[in-house]
């Protein structure tokens, strides 16, 4: 079991983060909200709909409604920075070329990329292939953006520039943004509302602000990222004095 | 005893796991294949890197199958007094036998293995992840074309090699050994039939090319999401292919010339 009794509830218009150690099935949530993976018991609703009685045709009309940003980017290589940004709209609307080439221009300047379209995926930077999957995901002004793990592997200027743009895209648009993470200063610096995942459970939930000094040791620890605490430094292991002896026969 | 017999039984389950999967995956790849004649630049792609780029390897190797089997032909041949028959025996071998099966085993290491490969790094790479959030089907949009083309591919492709193949028996024997050029080519138009050996040849072609793919385009889209599993997933394509077409070829071969 991955989840246990977890109830999540994401404001329009904010962004959430869900934020808690890798392997807690973080990026198993964003699935389940896609659609892409099946519940064994419980309910996901997306906009009043419940994304696991949907017919297959209303879920793909509901995930063109949503956007997701992957950790690698999930560009398409072998098309270039242009195509992969107008892939959702030449696949979803009968736009003419000369009206997608607008969009996408628009789309790749938001995201201050305008000057890279020729490029192919494999030329860009990690920060700069996740902001085209940024300007791809945005491509058909969806309702809402997930984010899985936007900040991992980014040098601090990308990162910066990723922070920068998930903030303004929130903002300008007005998208329900939903940000998976373990990054907490980034996480927090634009968050409206954080819950910490372990184990399956919701171990804490509040304002970036509130959670730094929360009663739970176990949430400071992570928090602060402190090295020792509730989640020992050592993984569990015999006593160590009697390991070592134990080799000299 | 009974670990073995454990063993043996988790074996057999996951095998017919495996060969049902496959066999769903290939129901919902050919519902995707009408709606790609509302697309066919779709195909056409991909019959270039399948159809297009495979043609190197495959007129090389029938002109050498065929010289080949001009050299060999004629020694045999040769002994009865029969040497003006040769073309015929290069004729009937490359159009019933060897143009649809050695096409299809080099289709399998040449555009197979690159179709696993492919699919299985846009898995990897969560490339095929990414469409499905984009509400675009990858089983219609990238599976089922370069499905499509595999199958238009193959025959054409088998086609090529007989053709060229006859083309090296023609150099080999009339050129390089004296064969008669007119009993060369006129005992093959009198005794290649049109039904009986040259569609035949074109069904076990079409059959291999459907097997092929479809082998290919599983494996890719099957293949556990590493480097390691997508290396795995191709020697699959490539041994698994190689297995169907030689078993499907006996199969075929005593359904078609079997009395």
């Amino acid at each position: 079991m991955i989840f246990d009794g977890v109830d999540i509830d994401i404001p329009r218009g904010k962004i959430t983060a869900i934020m808690g150690p890798s392997g807690t099935g973080k990026t198993t949530l964003l699935r389940l909200i896609g659609g892409q993976l099946r519940p064994q018991a419980g309910r996901v609703l997306v906009d009043g709909q419940d994304v696991h009685a949907l017919r297959r045709r209303e879920l793909y009309d509901l995930r063109k409604r949503m956007g997701m940003l992957f950790q690698s980017g999930a560009l398409l290589t072998d098309i270039n920075v242009f195509d992969n940004v107008a892939f959702p709209l030449r696949e979803h609307t009968r736009l003419s070329e000369v009206m997608i080439r607008d969009l996408v221009l628009m789309k790749l300047e938001a995201v201050g990329l305008r000057g890279a379209r020729d490029m192919s995926p494999s030329e860009l930077s990690g920060g700069m292939a996740r902001r085209v999957a940024l300007a791809r995901a945005i491509a058909l002004d969806p309702m809402m953006i997930m984010y899985d793990e936007p900040f991992t592997g980014l040098d601090p200027i990308s990162k910066g520039a990723v922070v920068e743009l998930i903030h303004k895209i929130n903002e300008a648009l007005g998208v329900t943004s939903i940000i998976v993470s373990h990054d907490v200063q980034e996480t927090a610096s634009i968050s409206d509302y954080i819950y910490v995942l372990s184990g399956g459970k919701v171990v804490g939930q509040g304002a970036p602000q509130n959670l730094m000094n929360s009663d739970s040791e176990w949430v400071r620890q992570f928090m602060q990222g402190l090295p020792d605490g509730p989640v020992p430094f050592h993984y569990p292991a015999p006593d160590y004095a009697e390991d070592l002896l134990a080799g000299q026969g | 005893m009974t670990g073995g017999l454990a063993r043996l039984g988790r074996a057999a389950l996951s095998f017919f796991e495996r060969l049902g999967r496959g066999h769903l995956f290939l129901l919902q790849i050919l519902a995707g294949v009408p709606g790609l004649l509302l697309r066919p630049r779709l195909v056409i792609q991909q019959l270039y890197s399948v159809g297009v780029l495979s043609l190197v390897i495959i007129v090389v190797s029938g002109l050498f199958v065929g010289m080949v089997l001009g050299l060999q032909g004629y020694n045999t041949l040769a002994d009865f007094g029969a040497a003006e028959s040769l073309g015929v025996m290069v004729a009937l071998s490359l159009v019933r036998e060897l143009g649809p099966v050695v096409t299809a085993l080099l289709f399998g290491g040449r555009a197979g293995s690159a179709l696993t490969a492919e699919i299985g790094l846009m898995k990897a790479t969560e490339q095929l992840s990414g469409m499905e959030m984009m509400a675009v089907d990858p089983l219609r949009r990238v599976i089922a074309p370069r499905f499509a083309a595999g199958v238009i591919a193959m025959p054409l492709l088998a086609a090529i090699f007989s053709a060229i193949g006859v083309v090296g028996g023609y150099f080999v024997g009339v050129g390089l050994l004296g064969v008669d050029e007119g009993a060369f080519w006129s005992q093959m138009q009198a005794r290649v039939d049109l039904y009986d050996d040259v569609m035949n040849g074109v069904i076990k072609s079409v059959a291999f090319g459907f097997v092929a793919s479809w082998i290919a385009v599983y494996e890719g889209y099957d293949a556990v999401p590493t480097s390691e599993g997508v290396s795995r997933a191709t020697t699959r394509t490539v041994v698994h292919t190689a297995l169907a077409v030689l078993g499907l070829d006996f199969v075929l071969t005593a359904l078609m010339f079997g009395e």
